[in-house]
Order: C-alpha cells, then sequence, then structure tokens
C-alpha cells in the first residue's frame, strides 16, 4: 500500500525488506561485534579470526560439505520449531525428538535389514517421522486436551528421551561384546549414500539427507501457504478465539502441527544415524533441536529464511572448529561463546533493536507524508 | 486571549501516528464550572487528543493552558499534578483491593499503610458527603457493579485534588438509570466548581447534560457551540460531514416460520457460573429479532452457543424443525454449511485474523468449501476474486484484497466480516453488535444491509448493547438480564423506559418472561 492510499487511521507499517533482511542482519552485526570485542579480549585479532571462519566454512570443497551437512541437521530442526510456532507453539522439545526419531532410524535399520536397502531405507525414514512425531504427540495431547504448558512437558520430553537412549545403548542395544554405549554398525546396504558417492566430491559426511531437507522446505511452504489444512493452523496459531468460531479445531491443529513438528526433528535421525554413523550412538542430536529456535527465529518461520539461517549456523558450526583448530588462544568454548551470542541476539534479544528500527522508518514515512 | 475564567485551553495541538495525523491544528477552550462534550465518530480522534492531556501522548506541535498558564504535560503524573483527573473508558482498578485501597494507590503516602489509609479515609468522607457519591469504602472493587466501579474512579480523580475531570466514553457499559446516575454526580461537581469534560459519540449525553459542545472529524475540531444552541441532527451532521438518517427507513416485517428456536436453554461456564437461564427463544424467518442488555448479561453466551462455539449445559435447541441439541451438526463448521451465519461481537477477538490479508480473511470459517479449493490445494485466484466481490458489494475502502485486515479502519473491518457472512446466503444470522466501533456512515450501509436481508426472508437475531440501534433495527425485542429473558415485546411498543428498567432485571407484571403467545404464526 503507497502512503497516498494509506487510510485515515491504518496502523503505520515499515517496509518488509525491513523485517525480513535489515533487522537480522543488525542483530547479526551485533552479535559479530561483540563476538570481535571478546577476540579481542583474549588476545587475537578479530578479523584474522573472520577470515580463518569464512574460509573454514566455505573456503574449500571439504569446508562446504561438512558446512552443508551440518545446515541440513539445522533445516530439520528449524522448519519443526517453525511449524509449532505458525500454531501458536514453543518447541523446545525438538532435540528430544530428534533423538526418539534417530531410534527409529535404527530400530528400522537394525531389525529390518533382511530387507533389500530400497525398503529399509524409506521405512527407515518412515520410522524417523513416527517416532520423532509420536515422541511431540504425547506433549500436543496434555497441551491441547489437558492444558499443561508445552513449553515444560517438551522440555521435561528431552530428559526423557535422554534417559530412554542412554538405557537402550547400555543395556539393549548395545553391540554383542560392544564396549561403548552404541549399537553395532548397520549393514552397509542400509547407509543413505552420500553425496561423494555418486558425485565427484570429496569424502565429506554430506549425503542425500541434505537433498531431502530441501524438498521438505518446499513441502513446508505448499503446506502452509497452499492448502487449508495449513490455514487451519495459522489461523490456529495467530487467533485461538476466531479459530473456534471459524469451526477450526484448536486442539486438532495444536496436535497436528506438534505431530509434523516433531517428525521433522526426527529426521535429524536420518542425516546423522542413516547418514553419517551408521549406528545408533548417544547424543547424535548435538544440540541441534535447541539451536534449530533460533533459526527459526531468524528466519522468520519461512522455509527460505530458515534455509539462509541454517546455512549461517552450519558455517559457524564448522568454520568454528577450523577456527578452534587453526588460532591458537580460541579454542572450542570460545566458539561456543561466538555461536552462543548469536543465538541470543537473533533469538533472545530479537526485539531489542526492533522498535528503534521500525521507529525510524516510520517516522521518515510520516515526515514524507506530512510534506507531502 | 485566555481569560481567567478558562479551566483549560489547547493550541493549535497536532499529534501524529505514523503517517496517520490523529489531531490536526486542534484549538480548544474549556470554560471552568461547566460540563464541556467532545463528540466525533470513533477514530476521530477525540481519545488521542484527551491521552494528550492526560500526559499519555506528547503532542508533537502545540501548547496546553491549565487555568491560563502554560503546562508541559509529558506523563500522567504532570497531569495529575496540575489538577487534571481522567477517568477511563476501561477502569484501572485492581479487582481484588477495597475502594479505600485502589483510591490510594500511587498516593499511599509513607511507609506505614495504615497511616496513609487513615487520613485517606477522612477525606474521602468528605468528598463522598460533598458530591453524594454513595460508596461503601470498604467495599472490595470486584464486587462492585460496573455503575459503582466508574464512581470509584470519579473518587480516584478527585482524591488527587483534581478540578478538571475527563471521562472518555463513560456509559458504553451504564444502563440508562446508571447513566442518569452519573449525569447527576457530574451535575453536582459542576455545582461545586469542577469542570468535566465528557467524551463521547452518543449525541443524546451531549444534549442531555452538557453546556458546550465541540465536534470532532477525522483528527480536527469542526465546530464548537452551546449546546442550546445546537440539537441532535444538527451535531450528527456535523460529526460526518453530511446528514444522516438516524432513523432506520424500514417496512414492516412479515414474519414466516421460525427457523432458529431455543427451549429452556441453559449455560453453565467452566467456573460453575450459570449464563444462559432457561432462555426460550424464536427467530423467524423474515423478521429482526433484537437482544437488548447491558453487556455481560449472557448476550455473548447466547450467541456463542448458537454459533456453535460453546455447548449449551441442557435445553434444546432447533433448526429447521430439527432438533440438533445432541446431533453432530452442531458445532460451528457444520452450522455454516446448513445455513447459519454468524458476525461475532468482536471482530478481533473472533470475526478477523488481523495479520491475515483480506482475501484469507473472507473464507474463515469457508475454508474447507469447494469453492476456494482445488484438491488439496487452496484456490487463491478463487479466494482473491471473492474477497474483491465482497468489496464492490459492500464498498470496502481501501478496495485492496492484499492488505492485511488490521489495516482497514473499524467499519471497513465489519463491513469483511458481514460481507462473508451474508454473502454465503445464510438462513438464519447471528449478528453480534453490528455497528460497534463503525462510523456513522457504515452504520447506516450495514442496517440497510440487514433489513435488505431481513426482506429477503432471512431469520436474523441482532445483539447489541446500543439501545438506539435495537430499536431502530429491531421487528422484536427481548431483553436479557442476567442470563434471562426478563421480557419480549414488539419494536413498536418499546420505548427507552422500558426497556431501561428490564435492562435493570425488572420485569413488566403483566408481561410474560418468554413469548409463547407469539407461537401462533405457522
Amino acid at each position: 500500500m503507497s502512503d497516498a492510499t494509506a487510510k485515515f487511521g491504518a496502523p503505520a507499517k515499515v517496509p518488509a525488506w525491513v523485517n525480513l533482511i535489515l533487522i537480522p542482519l543488525v542483530n547479526l552485526l551485533a552479535a559479530f561485534i561483540l563476538s570481535g570485542a571478546v577476540i579481542l579480549i583474549v588476545g587475537d585479532d578479530p578479523l584474522q579470526a573472520l577470515e580463518v571462519l569464512i574460509y573454514g566454512a566455505f573456503g574449500y570443497p571439504d569446508a562446504i560439505g561438512y558446512t552443508l551437512y551440518y545446515t541440513t541437521n539445522f533445516v530439520f530442526t528449524g522448519l519443526a520449531v517453525a511449524i509449532a510456532f505458525h500454531c501458536g507453539l514453543f518447541n523446545i522439545g525438538a532435540e528430544g525428538q530428534a533423538l526418539i526419531g534417530g531410534l527409529g532410524v535404527g530400530l528400522a535399520a537394525l531389525y529390518l535389514d533382511f530387507m533389500p536397502g530400497w525398503m529399509v531405507i524409506p521405512l527407515a525414514i518412515f520410522a524417523a517421522a513416527l517416532f520423532g512425531g509420536f515422541w511431540a504427540y504425547v506433549p500436543a495431547y496434555l497441551q491441547a486436551r489437558r492444558g499443561s504448558h508445552i513449553v515444560i512437558t517438551t522440555i521435561m520430553f528431552n530428559f526423557i528421551a535422554a534417559s530412554i537412549m542412554t538405557y537402550l545403548l547400555v543395556e539393549i542395544l548395545i553391540a554383542p561384546g560392544g564396549q561403548s554405549p552404541e549399537s553395532r554398525e548397520f549393514a552397509e546396504f542400509t547407509w543413505l549414500p552420500y553425496l561423494h558417492d555418486f558425485l565427484p566430491f570429496p569424502n565429506t559426511p554430506l549425503n542425500l539427507s541434505f537433498f531431502f531437507a530441501l524438498i521438505l522446505s518446499g513441502a513446508f511452504y505448499y503446506f502452509m501457504w497452499h492448502t487449508r489444512w495449513g490455514y487451519e493452523i495459522r489461523v490456529t496459531g495467530q487467533n485461538e478465539t476466531a479459530a473456534r468460531y471459524a469451526g477450526i479445531s484448536p486442539a486438532r491443529n495444536i496436535i497436528l502441527a506438534m505431530v509434523i513438528s516433531g517428525a521433522l526433528a526426527g529426521f535429524v535421525g536420518v542425516n546423522e544415524v542413516l547418514g553419517v554413523h551408521h549406528r545408533l550412538i548417544l547424543d547424535f542430536s548435538g544440540g541441534f533441536g535447541f539451536v534449530g529456535i533460533a533459526v527459526a527465529l531468524m528466519g522468520r518461520n519461512h522455509p527460505v529464511g530458515i534455509f539462509l539461517a541454517a546455512l549461517l549456523f552450519g558455517a559457524l558450526y564448522q568454520g568454528g572448529s577450523e577456527l578452534a583448530f587453526e588460532m591458537k588462544t580460541i579454542n572450542r568454548e570460545m566458539v561456543i561463546v561466538i555461536q552462543g551470542l548469536i543465538i541470543l541476539f537473533s533469538g533472545a534479544l530479537e526485539h531489542m533493536f526492533r522498535p528503534r528500527i521500525e521507529s525510524l522508518f516510520k517516522r521518515r514515512k510520516a515526515t514524507a507524508t506530512a510534506e507531502a | 486571549m485566555t481569560s481567567h475564567n478558562t479551566a483549560l485551553e489547547l493550541r493549535r495541538v497536532n499529534k501524529w501516528f505514523g503517517p496517520v495525523h490523529a489531531n490536526r491544528d486542534i484549538s480548544l477552550s474549556v470554560d471552568r464550572g461547566t460540563i464541556h462534550g467532545i463528540i466525533g465518530e470513533n477514530g476521530a480522534g477525540k481519545s488521542t487528543l484527551m491521552s494528550i492531556v492526560y500526559g499519555f501522548y506528547q503532542a508533537d506541535e502545540g501548547q496546553i493552558f491549565v487555568n491560563g498558564q502554560e503546562c508541559r504535560i509529558d506523563n500522567p503524573q504532570a497531569s495529575i499534578k496540575a489538577g487534571i483527573g481522567m477517568v477511563h473508558q476501561h477502569f484501572m482498578l485492581v479487582d481484588t483491593f477495597t475502594v479505600l485501597e485502589n483510591i490510594i494507590l500511587g498516593v499511599e503516602g509513607g511507609a506505614r499503610l495504615d497511616q496513609g489509609l487513615a487520613k485517606a479515609r477522612k477525606e474521602l468522607q468528605r468528598l463522598e458527603q460533598e458530591y453524594s457519591l454513595e460508596i461503601d469504602v470498604d467495599a472490595i472493587v470486584g464486587d462492585l457493579p460496573v455503575g459503582l466501579r466508574q464512581r470509584v474512579e470519579i473518587l480516584k480523580a478527585l482524591y488527587r485534588g483534581a478540578e478538571i475531570l475527563i471521562l472518555d466514553e463513560p456509559t458504553g457499559v451504564l444502563t440508562p438509570q446508571e447513566a442518569d446516575h452519573l449525569f447527576r454526580i457530574l451535575s453536582t461537581l459542576r455545582e461545586q466548581g469542577k469542570t468535566v469534560i465528557l467524551i463521547t459519540h452518543k449525541l443524546r449525553e451531549i444534549m442531555a447534560i452538557t453546556d458546550n459542545v465541540s465536534v470532532m472529524r477525522r483528527g480536527e475540531m469542526v465546530a464548537h457551540v452551546a449546546t442550546k444552541d445546537t440539537n441532535r441532527e444538527h451535531l450528527a451532521e456535523l460529526m460526518v460531514g453530511r446528514s444522516v438518517l438516524l432513523q432506520v427507513e424500514k417496512t414492516d416485517a412479515h414474519p414466516g416460520k421460525a427457523i432458529l428456536q431455543t427451549r429452556n436453554l441453559n449455560y453453565v461456564d467452566a467456573d460453575g457460573v450459570q449464563r444462559l437461564k432457561d432462555v426460550t427463544l424464536d427467530i423467524r424467518a423474515g423478521e429482526i429479532l433484537g437482544i437488548a442488555g447491558v453487556s455481560g448479561n449472557g448476550q455473548s453466551e447466547l450467541l456463542e452457543v448458537l454459533g456453535g462455539t460453546r455447548k449449551p449445559t441442557s435445553g434444546q435447541v432447533i433448526f429447521k424443525d430439527e432438533d440438533i441439541t445432541h446431533s453432530k451438526k452442531f458445532n460451528a463448521r457444520d452450522l455454516r454449511k446448513i445455513g447459519l451465519g454468524h458476525v461475532p461481537e468482536d471482530r478481533h477477538r473472533s470475526g478477523l485474523v488481523l495479520s491475515f490479508s483480506a482475501n484469507e480473511n473472507t473464507i474463515l470459517g469457508y475454508h474447507d468449501l469447494p469453492a476456494y479449493n482445488k484438491g488439496t490445494t487452496l484456490d487463491h485466484a478463487a479466494m482473491i476474486s471473492t474477497c474483491e466481490e465482497y468489496i464492490r458489494k459492500f464498498d470496502v475502502r481501501p478496495p485492496n484484497p492484499h492488505l492485511q485486515a488490521s489495516g482497514f479502519s473499524g467499519g471497513n473491518q465489519q463491513k469483511l466480516v458481514l460481507a462473508r457472512e451474508m454473502e454465503q446466503k445464510p438462513d438464519v444470522l447471528l449478528v453480534g453488535q453490528p455497528t460497534r466501533g463503525v462510523d456513522i456512515g457504515a452504520i447506516e450501509f450495514i442496517h440497510n444491509q440487514l433489513i435488505r436481508m431481513r426482506d429477503a426472508g432471512a431469520a436474523i437475531l441482532v445483539v447489541s448493547v446500543e439501545i438506539d440501534e435495537v430499536m431502530s433495527l429491531s421487528d422484536r425485542i427481548a431483553v436479557m438480564f442476567d442470563g434471562e429473558i426478563v421480557g419480549e415485546l414488539d419494536a413498536r411498543d418499546a420505548d427507552e423506559t422500558r426497556l431501561g428498567l428490564m435492562m435493570a432485571g425488572i420485569r413488566e407484571k403483566n408481561g410474560s418472561p418468554h413469548a409463547q403467545q407469539d407461537e401462533t404464526v405457522a
């Protein structure tokens, strides 16, 4: 809507690019400046660190492979958190749902390997969705029908998931005669093909899950904005009273959104378990579920934004390890500090700069109208 | 210039909200010891102006004089210091505190509460007697009826030494009798030399109580007149900028069969409060049944039960001769399919998803109709063209189906909701507060649409807290009090006093509460 047609009483709006691009960039910049200050304090050169970080993430084919491999996980968890957000829910449980999703993958690969690979792999992927979805279903049901707060229950379910995995890997699924809590290796024909298996590409963990994540991003967009089910979820998330008035059951949509969310988070298991480790191990979810919250926030719950944010975090993970390796004063913990700062600014402090930036644009627009 | 008889003067006050020029060069002068009305449509800038005077907002330009002295009012504290008190539309009281505790809130006077309370008690007794406010200072505010809560607000302002009292839409929640009592209090205040500024959009109140009146339209002050030199029609014309019909023009109704009926409908909410008591109503084809009542007396629950969003506790709902009380069809989604439209009372809370575009709101509740779907895919082209059609038929402005619902003014939002529910041609239309927060031009349009739909044979239930609206729109009026229908009468026999008494819960001796005698219609 142009200024000329702005109706009396219409709320002032800022241009879309401010919200979608400028504010995330300002947040990111603030995080980098603060990280630079921290690096300066410990006695290193921030610009050199940035250079190492970027080179480490994108500088050579291996680096790109690793970056995209991490990105894959962040796309899954970012989409998972986003669909819950669209329904007005804060899914803190992507971490646990990823673990249980991985359990499903592992069970399928371990016990269905009498079938050929082309059957086991889809079944394992399906199991990831089923198990992850189930792990989200329970908190969703409790929220929808009993009013237990989803934040609390999903946090608790993360602990339960971790405990279950430890128990199973120590007591039941542990490889016969094994010393560490991990299952036996899956039969090789059940492994998800690596990119380097069929493309001239260096050996990296990047596997077919990456393309699966891209397909799901597209499907996510179609589902959210082009189907009546996505519409119902969005109505529920934006205005539950309006949903009820329109005959849309909030309870049903809360459960639906959370089950899809859990299934998406469960696909982390496909990338990690079926794609890379080829066995069930402890803690393969590696915090991806939690970072997914920052990814979704930064990506504005839109698949394109989520992909870009996931790429950023993938680059930070990969470039960060490189940084810890290359620069003597920067260790692994320091890299986590930098990641933490980015999560802090783009997640928790999302709204710190927003009011100022928005008022800046609103005022500019106002003066323009007043002078016109 | 400023005479010493002027309590409050504004000179060329300007205020922008983003691109919106909410107050444009406002000048206003209020004489001491008078009641000064400020009238205008919703969104005309009245509340903004008074918020500037009270220090909630700062004017971008302009000066404020209190008792001839220029004042900088940057916050409500400064305004209280200057002797200005405000009674808000929505009360700012702590429900669990007593009247006394509420009044000293923020002016406790020292660390020891008991001393402050004792001092306040003495002062309040004086104030109460002086202005005959009749209020028990030890009552818990949550237990008081709204009329009394409002008096607590007035007392609060007086206790803080207010010489100028601003009341923002004070009668919105009051029965006519309570409003009369409020006006008596205001007259007493005037006699004691206080200055009262009354913000309202109700012409009746302005004529009844004020000495002078200022009219605002679209952010500007368009007229200052002495109340005795004007009349309702003239003020309405000033408010809208053209002459308007205050009375809906309609022919007599030709009621047909009852399409939606309730029999001894009861509804008890989750807290165990009985919201509907034995409600028996017939909503007949070709007739508008109006429900009058002070808000909060079960009207909202009635609409929600009939709309299918709440399950009645007992009783029957009969739709087109079929008892649907226990039917699977008795939910919001299926009721729409079998011919029930519902314009909810609160378009922001229920009628619209404000962050969605107009065209996405066009399908709310109808989103699974084949017209809007191609297989699993939502048909965006159909949504947009339908929305464009509604916009054209209902003259929604700006005519942009992609604009966020929050970007339309109240009247245009209401038109979007009405269009959505009316254009499906339902047999029964439930309408809650058809014109709340809607400007006069749009009110006329909405009323005419409802009449047209009635004449086309639809059964219409209108719930409104505006007694004028119920009287002018309805063919038959039922009055609700405390969840019950206390009376039902032909609109031609209704007048404000009769309805007002019923709204206060006083039954008429001869009239039966339920109009069973009306069931003679075939």
